[in-house]
């Protein structure tokens, strides 16, 4: 007999929950770790490139500044300061919401991104639906069953082969252009979302199909499986309410995959349909090397990382007894 | 003979290929490209900066397999000339991002467990960013173009070849034949340089393959989004975002080099996996 | 009236490849059954195939397969579904990977209630702990709320059978249904397994160890390669076997009148005249080779409490002779092992080799002193580089023992290979190409390679069936006997344990119970818990009551 097997008082009793409260507490610790060094590396890059600073400032207002004039800015813009009250004061602006100032756009990044937020977020969140979905359904699905296998994961290796760009380009060329049953560009309605949405979703749901697959298959050859089915469980039922949940075990771990593969894709996706949204922004901010505005935007990309991970990570803690009870 | 000595016999291995007609056709395939890459003039039919007489917008067929584009420049060439810069990109953002990210996680591996927290934070940090928007990072601080392109890629590659490094480094340290072979007497520095160093950068130079096409396809998102490669060169992202313009009117000059990037990053990976596949001692 | 099972002309194929290639048997109400064979010889899959489930991609026939008079063969997975787990009940080995790891015991021990009763959910608790009463599990409202991984293996075996057991099903399959326990648990379920047998209902049990049937089966079927090669009582197979491979079988395993002769029936290699001896004849009574001192050792567990895994263990080994050791899982013995080698520093006492402390060594000596002890594992895959060939793995240790790179070192290592039963064709083999026995064979010649005193034997033959654990136990022997070598045995089966060794050590948390000459502590234990072990070895011996002699057999 193990010692824990002795001790434990089962689940919902107290050990659990303060084992469950541990490791968030300590996950959460780790994710503002993450954070504090995204604003460290971030804080290095402004100051590194602090010069154009004041320069790029003043830069828009026309003629030639003067040294006072420039002076004036650097005063404004705290870099007269020595570096770690800059550092400091960074920190403690980060803490309130504030990601700095656009050179370019006379704003804070804060309200930018704000302002830029809702369309990709409603973008994103759909897309991570569809995909999600997606890949559960063809995992559970085709694993172990031929053909229909080997179909099924022939178009996800070309999906997930294929560049973001290509696959929005495709469906384009399809359904507006040769069909014209959608929208090319726009953020107007639901019909524009749509094919946003399947371009940004396709790539990732086909990667993450196979991975649960992978894993789904990886579990239908468990010895408790064979257990279910020597019960007289369905197939069905044993694929849905057994083996489909050890397999998103797995798939919980592909979070920061998603998180990348979302904000990254709503660049590229954004650019394509002609769509606001944070993607759209930060390109602007790229082309016209709005240093504050790509780094605000970089922190802020880590904060949904971290945030999202964090989520996760609770959810897989009650998902799997054996992290905490011992 | 006894009764019993047939149970004993050796596992059936399948030691010979067997190709199947999809590996082929990704292997010809990546070796077209690598020939127009190497040599584009073998297989280009005219000059891809050439503004033909014949005029722009040529549907395909003719002297212009594939048509000409909105200055009349053929096509087919431009996608041949095209293979070297996308090679390039492919080849060389992937041995940056190998070379530092495995040195990366051997330090972390096989450093102290200091210098390990330390780089594996670091990396937790960089992680914590999309890899597009790493790159768009490191466009934005050091400029647009080819070069710094491929920098951009690699740069943002690094990270995911260093923890996984590292992750094997920790294995292969505590396995056991490392153990047996330091059971022998055989000096530490040589077992790590025998047996760990090789098994742990193993596994990455096999997913190599697979990550020469990702970086083929992150360096032509660069040029599609316009942070790549000048014109006029004939660049495979940049050619497919110029004929975005047209594309209402004459979709096949982005279907062209859409196929071609696609086609290109798909037939690596295939070639990828079947490698990854052999390497794990999986043959089917 | 009708048997309880019938099968005849039973077929099983995956991929063209046949797996059961025409097995018959009957089994009748109030009967054990025994399908006994090695890994591979088909009785798990004949077993699975009996509740319609061979196997992704299988392709069974059959001349008759009648359950309780029913045909079965033409059975859709809907109609199965019905007699699975209802009139089936099915237990599997591994408890730890039969049980969903993710839901409490309770809910799984529920599962055949809730697919074929009207219960609710209150009356199937209330079975659940009625079930987990009746199979012995203590305390059956807290099992029942805790996942597998916080139950002990034979909890676990018990609650895999409970569940096997919740809709009182007529046949009970049992696969291998004691492998992954320790000797006293495998017991202890071998005896409820054996008081489910009823009046109206049959036990087909499937194993490798026909030891382990012999205490439960009335009658035993011998499998090899797909076929049933023999078929009887339990007491003629066991008295008087008729096939050869049973002949064999028998006498693979290591048993008290089997010590000091050949277990396998392999010739003997004959000594080739190139392999030097480097100890000839030289007395009974060697000298020391490696000697421990109160040995101490322990490890901080998962909740930061330092646990002990050694405690006070004092040895001597001398040249030539075999020392066991002998413990169930936790004892402490690979611990013991790693400490002996060097790998390990105690906490407390001293590892004398060759009369030297590994601790008065430097480092650098202590490298060079490390050949002298060499080891054999359990699982000898995982203890070669994965990209080297037989040829690379046992030159590497040739290297360390001073042969340069060159034609002596070629010449020694087929040397050392054919001391192993093994010729130059395996050099350029990897690992992965090679059969269990060879592998371990492998692992054994390097050990030989850098020319130890000692080799440690960590349960060199465990994972080993049992005709292939006969062949490298005699090898072993015949090299001990030609090289002078010394071993240390560690097992935790009595029987190889006591085959192999010369004197024996007896483990229990850490503490050596009791110690001595092998044979005097087989025979006359000491200590209570000694007594336990052997008790719970199971005996190729008839049984106590003569078995009922079932009807229209």
């Amino acid at each position: 007999m193990t010692a824990g097997g002795a001790t434990a008082t089962g689940l919902g009793g107290h050990p659990a929950a303060v084992a469950i409260a541990k490791r968030i507490g300590v996950r959460l610790i780790a994710g503002v770790g993450v954070l504090w060094g995204a604003a460290t590396l971030s804080f290095i890059a402004l100051h590194v490139t602090a010069g154009d600073a004041a320069l790029s400032t003043v830069a828009g207002q026309g003629a030639n500044p003067t040294k006072e004039v420039l002076d004036q800015v650097r005063r404004d813009l705290g870099l007269d300061q020595p570096l770690y009250r800059q550092y400091l004061d960074y920190l403690g602006r980060l803490l309130h919401g504030d990601l700095g100032r656009s050179y370019q756009q006379r704003i804070s990044v804060s309200q930018a991104i704000g302002e830029q937020l809702g369309q990709t977020v409603q973008l994103a969140v759909a897309a991570a639906a569809v995909a999600v979905l997606l890949a559960i359904a063809a995992a559970v699905l085709t694993a172990r069953r031929r053909p229909w296998r080997s179909i099924a994961s022939g178009v996800e290796l070309t999906l997930s082969a294929t560049p973001t760009f290509v696959i929005g380009i495709v469906l384009l060329i399809v359904f507006s252009f040769t069909l014209k049953v959608l929208p090319v560009s726009g953020n107007d309605g639901p019909r524009a979302l749509i094919l946003p949405t399947l371009t940004l979703a396709l790539p990732i749901g086909a990667v993450l199909a196979q991975v649960l697959r992978a894993e789904l298959e990886e579990v239908l050859e468990q010895p408790f499986i064979l257990t279910a089915r020597t019960r007289g469980m369905r197939d069905t039922s044993v694929r849905v309410r057994r083996a489909l949940r050890h397999a998103l075990v797995q798939i919980v771990t592909m979070s920061g995959f998603v998180v990348g593969g979302l904000l990254g894709g709503a660049v590229i996706t954004e650019t394509l349909f002609v769509r606001q949204g944070v993607g759209q922004l930060m390109l602007s901010a790229v082309t016209t090397k709005d240093i504050p505005m790509v780094l605000g935007l970089v922190v802020f990309a880590a904060f949904v990382y971290v945030m999202v991970n964090l989520l996760v990570d609770i959810a897989y803690t009650l998902i799997d007894p054996r992290l905490v009870t011992r | 003979m006894s009764a019993l000595t047939a149970t004993d016999a050796a596992l059936p291995w399948a030691g010979r290929i067997r190709l199947s007609p999809g590996l082929i056709l990704a292997g010809l395939f990546v070796a077209a490209v690598v020939v127009a890459a190497l040599v584009p003039q073998l297989l280009a039919p005219h000059d891809p900066l050439e503004i033909g007489t014949e005029g722009a917008f040529l549907p395909p067929g003719g002297s212009h397999l594939l048509g000409t584009d909105e200055s009349g420049r053929d096509v087919l060439s431009r996608m041949v000339y095209g293979a070297r810069p996308s090679l390039v990109m492919g080849l060389g953002a992937t041995a940056i991002a190998i070379t530092g990210g495995t040195l990366l996680g051997l330090i972390a591996g096989l450093g102290s467990r200091l210098t390990e927290s330390i780089v594996m934070r670091l990396i937790d940090v960089v992680l914590s960013i999309p890899e597009l928007l790493l790159a768009l990072v490191v466009i934005t601080l050091a400029g647009a173009g080819s070069t710094n392109a491929i920098f951009a890629v690699a740069f943002a590659g690094i990270p995911s070849y260093a923890r996984i490094v590292r992750a094997q480094t920790h294995i292969v340290r505590r396995s056991t034949f490392v153990e047996a072979a330091a059971g022998l007497g055989i000096r530490r520095s040589t077992v790590i340089w025998r047996h760990v160093l090789p098994n742990a950068i193993r596994p990455v130079l096999v997913l190599s393959t697979i990550g020469v096409g990702s970086a083929i396809s992150a360096g032509a998102a660069l040029s599609f989004l316009g942070l790549g490669a000048e014109p006029p060169a004939a660049e495979w992202g940049d050619m497919l975002s110029n004929g975005l313009q047209y594309i209402s009117n004459d979709w096949f000059l982005v279907a062209v080099p859409s196929v071609t990037i696609t086609l290109t990053v798909l037939s690596i990976t295939v070639l990828g996996r079947e490698l990854r596949r052999r390497s794990e001692g999986r043959t089917a | 009236m009708t048997s309880l099972l019938e099968v005849a002309g039973l077929k099983v194929a995956f991929n063209g490849t046949s797996v059961v290639d025409g097995v018959s048997f009957t089994l009748e109400r109030g009967e054990c059954l025994a399908l006994v064979g090695e890994s591979g010889s088909g009785k798990s899959v004949t077993t699975r195939t009996l509740v319609g489930l061979p196997g992704y991609g299988a392709r069974v026939h059959a001349d008759r397969l009648r359950f309780d008079g029913t045909d079965v063969t033409g059975f859709t997975d809907r109609t199965w579904r019905r007699v699975r787990g209802a009139r089936i009940g099915f237990v599997l080995q591994d408890a730890m990977a039969s049980l969903d790891p993710l839901r409490p015991v309770g809910r799984e021990i529920a599962d055949p209630l809730a697919l074929h009763t009207t219960m609710n959910r209150a009356a199937r608790a209330a079975r659940v702990r009625e079930l987990l009463d009746s199979v012995g599990v203590p305390e059956p409202e807290v099992r029942a709320a805790q996942y597998p991984h916080q139950l002990s293996g034979g909890l676990r075996q018990r609650a895999l059978i409970a569940s096997a057991i919740a809709c009182e099903p007529e046949l009970l399959l049992a696969d291998e249904p004691t492998t992954a326990l320790d000797a006293t648990v495998a017991l202890q379920v071998l005896d409820l397994l054996g008081s489910l047998k009823g009046n109206h209902s049959g036990l087909l049990v499937v194993s490798h160890d026909l030891a382990v049937v012999a205490r439960l089966a009335d009658r035993v079927a011998v499998m090899k390669s797909g076929r049933i090669v023999e078929t009887g009582t339990t007491d003629a197979v066991l008295q008087d076997p008729q096939h050869p491979y049973t002949k064999a079988l028998l006498a693979a395993v290591p048993s008290a009148h089997a010590k000091g002769t050949r277990l396998s029936a392999v010739e003997r290699p004959a000594a080739s005249a190139s392999v030097q001896d480097p100890n000839p004849a030289s007395e009974p009574d060697g000298k020391p080779v490696l000697a421990a001192v109160g040995l101490r050792k322990s490890f901080p567990g998962p909740d930061g409490v330092a646990r002990v895994a050694v405690k006070d263990v004092s040895l001597t080994l001398r040249a030539g002779e075999t020392l066991g050791i002998v413990g169930e899982s936790g004892s402490g013995k690979s611990t013991t092992a790693r400490l002996l080698l060097g790998m390990e520093t105690p906490d407390a006492g001293e590892v004398l080799v060759d009369g030297t402390a590994w601790t008065a060594l430097t480092p650098e000596q202590r490298r060079a002193h490390r050949r002298r002890l060499q080891i054999v594992y359990q699982d000898p895959l995982s203890s070669f580089d994965p990209r080297y060939t037989v040829d690379r793995v046992i030159g590497e240790a040739l290297g360390v023992a001073g042969y340069p790179r060159g034609a002596r070192r070629r010449d020694r290592t087929v040397e050392l290979l054919e001391m192993v039963a093994l010729d130059a064709g395996y050099l350029r083999r990897r690992p992965l190409e090679l059969s269990g026995g060879q592998r371990q064979r492998v692992a054994i010649a390097r050990a030989l390679a850098a020319e130890p005193e000692v080799i440690v034997c960590d349960e060199p033959v465990s994972a080993l069936d049992v005709s292939v654990q006969a062949q490298i136990l005699d090898l072993l022997a015949d090299l001990q006997e030609r090289l002078r070598v010394a071993y240390l045995f560690i097992s935790h089966d009595l029987g190889v344990v006591y085959h192999a060794s010369d004197r024996v050590m007896v483990m229990r948390d850490g503490t050596v119970l009791e110690s001595g000459d092998v044979r005097n502590v087989f025979t006359d234990p000491q200590h209570d818990y000694t007594r336990e072990l052997l008790a719970a070895i199971p005996r190729l011996t008839t049984r106590a009551a003569p078995p009922p002699t079932p009807l229209g057999v």
